[in-house]
């Protein structure tokens, strides 16, 4: 067991855990912050994803002991009240079936959208193609990241 | 004015008010759709002080603000927007008043709480339409008693009541009150089709604001103070059980509060008690992390206790049964044997499909709470009454000491039908003796069964020197169940007309998975009468509605399972919004078309070939489930219908060595992705005022034969075994 220091949601947090334990369980079983989910264990379905900095990693392959200093963000700390541009697109185009795999891909279609604002299709497959959705919502996913890309550089 | 009975769920409706006046009638606040305090709440009405119970649907405040509760599992269907809307509409009341929560179990009272066979909508229209309008009517009877007029001289609309011949008016939150235990009539007037003001529009999904800010909504989400976690690991095979186990050394590792072995074996298992593995290990601790620790630590005897099946091995007892397996389902039209013979032209094709996994995104979990004379069970589970009954069984506790409540479900497919999940953590939470969540890793589901079957069908068609097809047969096995309808389409059709569904042994346990039999027999049927339409020179959609003539004005053979007048409206329709007939160059068109869970879809595909790959470009989908509910919701479902049919045509399969599934997790097991996707996917529904008919499964079986169709337009190919893109004959351009 190891004491850390993270900074999530811009709040600082001190936790004492095993130093190989992954940042999810550190924010589920830990923090009570339940909005990343588990899918795979193996960063193959994207269900985990976080920002470390302003970068989406899969935080089921994510040591809590190489954080460091760098600021997480999850799918609570994305907005105070599910006011941005990504969040807003979902509920306009209704994205979410079942509403497991969204978290996650909302969080890579942000950190996507921050290094390209104007994508094209193939830029968007690209970017999305290890968050898996397996309701099938793929269609709505694209139509809402367009939908937020637009409105951010408006 | 169309009028419904009461009697069924009246004396509910009585029992139910008593019960309110002395509490809160459902107590499950933990997860309700809506906590009326919460920012996220965006009601046209201030939060009330008070609730008045109206019936077991309906509670109403004196603001105005309307609960209904949502009586089914919610698997991503979104019947937690559609069946509130439903007595929103009946009730009639403005949706931005309404709050939407979580019903519990309670089978006196609600009927059909699962989410399954795509009937949620289609068996609870009747009592939801029911409960809305009981509601209108109490109401109108407590204004009608404070006016001393009849309910008659009332209109009663968007949550107000007016006098007709007057000016008096009042809201249902100033005369809530007065309506709670108002006995309901025997006969209640119900609105027509043409009336309806919500029924037929797009409502987002209530929980839509919750989904995306990440709130706690799912089985995985669940928390209670003092509760521990658990872990299983069950045996390595199908054919083996487990022995024992280093017990010492994984309870004297970090994290680990006990370790044991469960047994959930129960007496007379019912159909939703299928399951891979009746014995299992379970550790239970604090913590995740330290649990999967311990499962990576653990060393277990194994035994072998029956035979360790391969892939070869099914499929060779496919082709035996194809031989010589048991018929368990038939029909027979005519003559077929003797019509093969003297037709102009045969083609015989055989079709293929491997066994494969629901993949929920949210792997199993349930929590438990058991204690000696009760437990409580809260999870995702698509049939709580089956749990209920499962635990009861295990536990040796009468029913009405057991209590289910159900989670927000990250994703059903059929997964969720069997309750293994639930009852173990039933069984582990009474070793401890305390609250436990039970938690698997994706590969404990992957590997765990209830798959849905594998599959081999062998069609054959007869043409004569006029290209009319005279012969059919299909022959289909699955272990351990086969794929075939008999009275499904192209029964009917054809003169001379054969279909044999047929049974073969495996220990891999199956179960339903999205489109049972469909899943599999739409896409090799509608591959297969793609051929025989080519063979015949005819146009594939041309083809099949001649079919359908002969069905509607001199079908064969006593009955079918299908109006064939919907079947071809449907064909009609898609090929009108796609434009049939049209060509673009270098787009390649594939059609197909199929009816399940008492709907019609047919499906258009656009394919284009980019890099060396196949491409969807556009899918058309054209639909006819009777009325719609909730239209966006409604398109969401057969788009997603379509993705998956796609995916699991193209890329999904489990194969078995020495009785193990050798893909365990998404790095071998694929799901389809973004890039895989159809660019554009546009639903079309047929307008009509039948009640609603299914819409979860059907958009799914149909896409898998515009697949492969279109894929043989693209590539001069015909593809039989699924996954056409298998790791093992992948397709390049």
């Amino acid at each position: 067991m190891a004491n850390f220091n993270l900074n999530i949601n811009g709040k600082n947090t001190q936790i004492d855990v095993d130093p190989s334990t992954p940042v999810l369980w550190v924010l589920r079983d830990h923090l009570n912050l339940v909005g990343t989910k588990y899918g795979c264990g193996i960063a193959q379905c994207g269900t985990c994803t976080i920002h470390l900095g302003d970068v989406a990693v899969r935080s089921c392959q994510l040591p809590v002991s190489v954080v460091g200093n760098q600021a997480i963000t999850t799918i609570e700390g994305l907005s105070e009240n599910g006011d941005h541009p990504v969040q807003q697109a979902w509920l306009e185009h209704d994205v979410p079936q079942c509403g497991y795999c969204q978290a996650g891909q909302i969080m890579n279609a942000a950190a996507f959208l921050k290094h390209n604002q104007d994508p094209t299709d193939e830029q968007i497959d690209a970017a999305m193609n290890g968050n898996i959705c397996r309701c099938g919502t793929y269609t709505r996913i694209k139509k809402a990241i367009k939908t937020a890309a637009n409105s951010e550089n408006a | 004015m169309s009028t419904i009975k009461t009697q069924y769920n009246r004396r509910s409706f009585i029992k139910v008010s008593a019960a309110a006046s002395g509490g809160m009638l459902i107590g499950f606040s933990w997860l309700n759709g809506c906590k009326p305090n919460s920012p996220e709440l965006q009601a046209g009405v201030e939060v009330p002080k008070e609730w008045f119970e109206i019936n077991g649907y309906i509670k109403i405040g004196e603001t105005g603000m309307v609960t209904i509760y949502s009586p089914n599992p919610e698997i991503g269907q979104n019947v937690r927007t559609s069946m509130p809307m439903i007595v929103a509409e009946e009730l009639d009341v403005p949706w931005e008043n309404v709050v939407v929560e979580q019903a519990p179990l309670n089978t006196g009272f609600y009927q059909n709480q699962f989410a399954g066979g795509s009937l949620s909508i289609r068996l609870s229209w009747n009592a939801l339409r029911m409960a809305g309008a009981a509601g209108k009517y109490m109401l109108m009877q407590a204004a009608a008693n404070e006016w001393g007029l009849q309910v008659a001289e009332l209109m009663a609309s968007e949550g107000v009541i007016k006098e007709i011949n007057g000016n008096r008016s009042i809201s249902y939150g100033e005369v809530a009150s007065k309506a709670v235990g108002i006995e309901v009539p025997e006969e209640l007037e119900l609105k027509e089709v043409k009336d309806f003001k919500l029924i037929g529009t797009s409502k987002k999904n209530v929980d839509g604001m919750k989904i995306v800010t990440g709130k706690p909504l799912f089985g995985w989400d669940f928390h209670r103070d003092g509760m521990q976690l658990a872990m299983i690991e069950h045996p390595p095979a199908f054919g083996m059980t487990v022995k024992d186990f280093n017990e010492e050394e994984i309870k004297s590792m970090p994290g680990v509060k006990d370790a044991f072995i469960i047994d959930t074996t129960i007496e007379e298992p019912g159909m939703f008690d299928e399951k891979g593995f009746k014995q299992l290990v379970a550790i239970v601790g604090e913590t995740t992390w330290p649990l999967m620790q311990a499962k990576k630590a653990l060393r277990v005897n194994w035994e072998t206790i029956g035979t360790l099946e391969s892939s070869n091995l099914h499929r060779d007892r496919l082709e035996k049964a194809l031989a010589s397996g048991e018929v368990t389902e038939s029909r027979k039209d005519g003559n077929p044997e003797a019509a093969f013979k003297k037709a102009a032209k045969v083609i015989e094709r055989s079709y293929t499909a491997p066994f494969i996994a629901h993949n929920t995104l949210e792997p199993m979990n349930f929590f438990a709470n058991v204690t000696e004379d009760s437990a409580e069970l809260i999870g995702p589970t698509q049939t709580p009454e089956a749990l209920e009954g499962s635990v009861a069984k295990l536990l040796g506790l009468p029913l009405e000491n057991i209590t289910v409540n159900m989670t927000r479900i990250g994703g059903g497919f059929g997964r969720r039908l069997y309750v293994h999940f639930g009852l173990e953590a039933a069984a582990i939470s009474k070793k401890i003796g305390g609250p436990v969540q039970l938690i698997y890793t994706r590969e404990d589901d992957m590997s765990q069964g209830t798959y849905r079957p594998t599959y081999k069908s062998v069609y054959k068609a007869g043409l004569d020197e006029n290209n009319k097809l005279i012969a059919f047969s299909v022959k289909g096995a699955g272990l351990p169940d086969g794929p075939v309808f008999p009275n499904r389409f192209p029964a009917g059709t054809v003169e001379n007309y054969s279909a044999e569904k047929i049974k073969a042994d495996t220990n891999i346990t199956t179960g339903a998975w999205r489109a049972p039999r469909s899943n599999f027999t739409a896409g090799a049927e509608q591959a297969f009468l793609d051929e025989v339409a080519e063979l015949a020179g005819k146009d594939p959609i041309d083809f099949r509605l001649e079919l359908f003539d002969r069905a509607i004005n001199d079908p064969v053979g006593a009955e079918h399972e299908y109006e064939a007048e919907r079947y071809a409206g449907v064909l009609k329709l898609v090929k009108e919004k796609a434009n049939w007939g049209a060509s673009t160059p270098d787009v390649h068109r594939g059609v197909a078309a199929y009816f399940c869970h008492s709907t019609y879809v047919a499906e258009v595909f656009d394919m284009i070939i980019e890099n060396g790959q196949p491409v969807v470009q556009k899918v058309w989908c054209a639909v006819d489930c009777g009325i719609v509910v909730n239209k966006d919701a409604a398109k969401n479902m057969i788009e997603g219908g379509v993705v998956d049919g796609i995916g699991h045509a193209m890329y999904s399969q489990l194969t078995f060595e020495n009785g193990t599934p050798k893909e365990m997790n998404f790095d071998k097991y694929q799901l389809i992705r973004h890039s895989q996707a159809p660019r554009e996917i546009e639903v079309f529904f047929v307008e009509n005022e039948i009640d609603p008919t299914g819409l979860g499964e059907p958009g799914l079986p149909p896409a898998m034969g515009a697949m492969a169709n279109a894929l043989y337009k693209a590539k001069g190919v015909r593809y039989y075994d699924q996954p056409f893109m298998g790791t093992d004959r992948r397709v390049i351009g």
